[in-house]
């Protein structure tokens, strides 16, 4: 059950003919334009917002503008790329918007690449991993744990974790959205998941399957 | 060329992206045979990263895309 925003989703339909049809008058077509692409949306809302509310409103003023704009779609990235660019854009835009309200507290919108210490790009040190299954998530309280990881990294490694290994965006696509160099991105990706890696091996082995002694008890 | 713990880690993300070359691969694969640090430090990241792409790790809120598609169909009807 992975998430990706670059599958089709329903329908035959590349996103290029959907788009072609819409502009040509077949405005229903939009909602199955931006089927694959609205939980992407969300995410980056959430991860800028921290609210769903406020999360929640973006993503629907986000997709109205993206209908409203949609004869400015060129083609040169792919129509997702295009999506979570705006989607961040929107979200950096509530971001300041509440800064500017006394009442909210003020989050930082960009952080500098020197914020995390060094230490943090190493890894966890250890012997022996035992690698804990996808089917593990079925315990709800593994997926807040990893959550709550990345929402808790410094804006700058949030952004490339959650585009690239939660969207799966490629290399170029991240480059793009965060208007970056694709170097830049390897460098915050390779550091942000030394990052995780750290934070989350002691809380993961938990959900590892336990091992088989000698005589097949598990130890 | 033997390398270095040291080495293997800056190249951890790279290698499981499939982004570092064939001969740095090869002595990477080499150097985690017989180092079960780098080995398990390979496993644990990429496990990780595995972890990360599933839908299950962030919920998004029930009925989200029912609100958007009905906040939509509004607009949409507007510009008929």
């Amino acid at each position: 059950m992975t998430s990706t925003i670059n599958s089709q989703g329903g329908g035959d339909l590349t996103p290029a003919v959907l788009i072609e049809r819409i502009l040509a008058g077949e405005n229903h077509l939009f909602h199955d334009l931006i089927r694959p692409v609205e939980r992407a949306v969300f995410v980056m809302l959430f991860m800028l917002l921290r609210n769903e509310v406020d999360s929640e409103d973006a993503a629907q003023e986000t997709f109205i503008k993206i209908y409203r704009n949609l004869h400015n779609f060129r083609g040169e990235s792919k129509f997702s790329t295009w999506v979570v660019s705006i989607a961040r854009n929107e979200g950096l835009a509530w971001l300041r918007k509440r800064s500017s309200r006394p009442e909210e507290p003020i989050q930082p919108i960009l952080d500098q690449d020197g914020e995390a210490s060094t230490s943090d790009f190493t890894p966890a040190l250890l012997t022996d991993w035992r690698e804990v299954p996808l089917e593990a998530l079925e315990r709800k309280e593994l997926g807040q744990c990893l959550c709550r990881a990345v929402l808790n990294l410094p804006p700058i490694y949030r952004d490339v974790v959650q585009l690239r290994d939660m969207d799966d965006l490629d290399i170029a696509e991240t480059a793009l959205v965060l208007g970056i160099t694709q170097g830049s991105v390897k460098v915050r990706l390779h550091r942000a998941r030394f990052m995780l890696q750290k934070e989350l091996v002691p809380l993961l082995e938990k959900y590892a399957p336990a091992k088989r002694g000698f005589f097949g008890r598990r130890v | 060329m033997k390398i270095d713990c040291k080495h293997v880690w800056d190249h951890i993300s790279a290698y499981i992206d499939g982004d570092v070359d064939h001969q740095l691969r090869a002595e990477i694969d080499r150097h985690l045979e017989h180092c079960e640090i780098c080995s398990a430090v390979m496993d644990s990241t990429r496990n990780v990263v595995v972890l990360m792409a599933d839908e299950r790790v962030f919920e998004i809120p029930a009925g989200y895309s029912e609100r958007l598609h009905h906040r939509l169909d509004a607009v949409l009807q507007a510009r008929d």
